[in-house]
């Protein structure tokens, strides 16, 4: 049921990058299909009851390592997407950047009025 | 299309309304020391590298779009950013490459971790030792690195996006 | 109530956010449902215990929305003029449907919400994070850790991915491509495609 969502939103991200036609609505799906993916790696990784992977101290200046590493979530799908969210970032600006280059030469962000992609 | 009476984001070099640029000047330094705390905490408590740089470069998009191009770009301008970008890939490559010469591997954590026992309570308040600022080796000076590259090439390509002008023909000199 | 419900009603209110911002005809609103949408990820990130995703999640998201919406601002606004044809909508409806059901058959491979894999597998390697890394780097931060030390190889290939993408996208923005000083101007070419 909760992945289903998950991959549902991934599909609905799918569905506007195939059918839209204009360009901002296509950066869009695609920015909905990264967000999807990345909430899915995080739930695979999410522990019912679960900490954050982060340890704290308590008053003494102790750490418990083993009880924290029985109660905390999986550390290795969030540095993944931590990455990923960033490069999300830096891909969404070329593609704008692509896009208003594509607006500044044919006047539109519609694709099926653009006859000369090749240009 | 060509309506002039719009809100142009950073387009005018006089910026925004006097509202905006009145909180602007009050909020960009703590949103600048923000950006640095979690970078530099990044090892201890929630944000890092990635998140602390693109905090930074949100004070200077906030000044960009606020003032206009003149004041942001005596702030950062465009070739201190390009520089700058380069400059925190080579670092973070240097630091890489500096494990190999100091600990024999590539990527290695060269600067050493000292054991629990052996810090006194001098070096403890100083910061140095476990949950204290000096403690995790290499990863706060990869955290300032990356920092520094994704404060500078988000910068400039939101720079270059805000300054390009596409419904004139004539287009902005960089 | 339990994490899995809360997570389940947010997830809900995305895909409906989702969904507004995708068929709705005005670009700037659709812009403003995405920034919405984004929230609602944050918000789920917090919940499922990751406060660095979070964090950067927000700022991106933050930063995204600006670009898209300078992106947008002083255009044509109005988004879908030409509607794609019944038949072609309705292939594409029936593929997706399809793919849904085919990915839905693999999902209890990944064993249920709350019970991750790593905690039933001996010796995996997020479990030596956990346990070892305030020994081995002496950070706190399971996640800085993972992403600096355990892992610095992805870090580097991020940044260089980063930086690709920057070059790319300053070269597409610069004030004019570069060519040589006897080319002919090609702005005839560069002409706008009427639609007919």
């Amino acid at each position: 049921m909760i992945y289903g969502l998950c991959i549902l939103l991934f599909l609905i991200g799918l569905y506007a990058v195939v059918t839209k036609h204009n360009l901002i609505k296509i950066v869009i799906g695609f920015i909905i299909m990264e967000n999807a993916i990345n909430l899915f790696l995080i739930m695979l990784g999410y522990r019912m009851g679960g900490k954050a992977p982060i340890i704290w101290q308590d008053a003494a200046g102790k750490a418990d390592i083993a009880a924290f590493a029985n109660s905390a979530v999986d550390p290795l799908p969030q540095a993944l997407v931590l990455t990923s969210i960033v490069i999300s970032l830096g891909v969404t600006a070329l593609m704008v950047a692509i896009c208003l280059r594509v607006y500044q030469r044919y006047g539109t962000f519609d694709i099926s009025k653009i006859r000369r992609l090749k240009g | 299309m060509n309506n002039s009476n719009q809100i142009n984001i950073a387009e005018h070099s006089e910026g925004m309304s006097l509202v905006v640029r009145t909180i602007a000047r009050w909020v960009k330094s703590f949103i600048f020391i923000f950006g640095l705390y979690i970078v530099f905490y990044g090892h201890l408590t929630p944000g890092g590298g990635f998140a602390g740089g693109v905090i930074i470069c949100c004070s200077f998009i906030l000044v960009l779009l606020a003032f206009g191009k003149e004041r942001a770009f005596k702030r950062l301008s465009l070739e201190r950013a390009g520089a700058l970008d380069s400059i925190g890939a080579l670092g973070f490559l240097l630091v890489a490459v500096a494990g190999i010469f100091f600990a024999g591997t590539f990527f290695v954590n060269w600067l050493s971790v000292p054991a629990a026992g052996s810090i006194n309570s001098l070096l403890r308040k100083i910061g140095v030792g476990e949950f204290r600022l000096l403690s995790a080796g290499t990863i706060p000076v990869n955290n300032i690195w990356i920092a520094i590259k994704v404060c500078a090439s988000m910068y400039l390509v939101f720079a270059l996006l805000a300054m390009l002008r596409i419904n004139d023909d004539t287009q902005e000199d960089l | 109530m339990n994490v899995e419900t809360i997570t389940i009603i947010f997830l809900a209110f995305i895909v409906i956010g989702s969904l507004i911002a995708i068929e709705t005809p005005n670009l700037l609103s659709a812009v403003v449902c995405l920034g919405v949408v984004d929230i609602g990820f944050t918000i789920l990130f917090l919940l499922l215990k990751a406060p660095d995703i979070a964090i950067t999640q927000m700022v991106v998201e933050v930063v995204c929305l600006i670009i898209l919406i300078r992106a947008t601002v002083n255009r044509d606004k109005s988004a879908d003029t030409g509607e794609r044809k019944l038949f072609g909508l309705m292939t594409t409806g029936a593929i997706i449907i399809i793919l849904f059901m085919f990915i839905m058959n693999v999902v209890p491979l990944f064993g249920e919400f709350g019970n991750p894999i790593f905690t039933r597998v001996e010796n995996a390697p997020s479990q030596t994070y956990l346990s070892k890394c305030l020994e081995d780097t002496g950070a706190a931060n399971a996640v800085s850790a993972v992403i600096l030390d355990y892992r610095g190889y992805d870090t580097l290939g991020e940044a260089t991915i980063l930086f690709a993408s920057v070059i790319g996208a300053i070269a597409l923005l610069r004030k004019k491509p570069r060519k040589k000083i006897n080319e002919p101007d090609e702005s005839d070419s560069l002409s706008v495609v009427k639609d007919e």
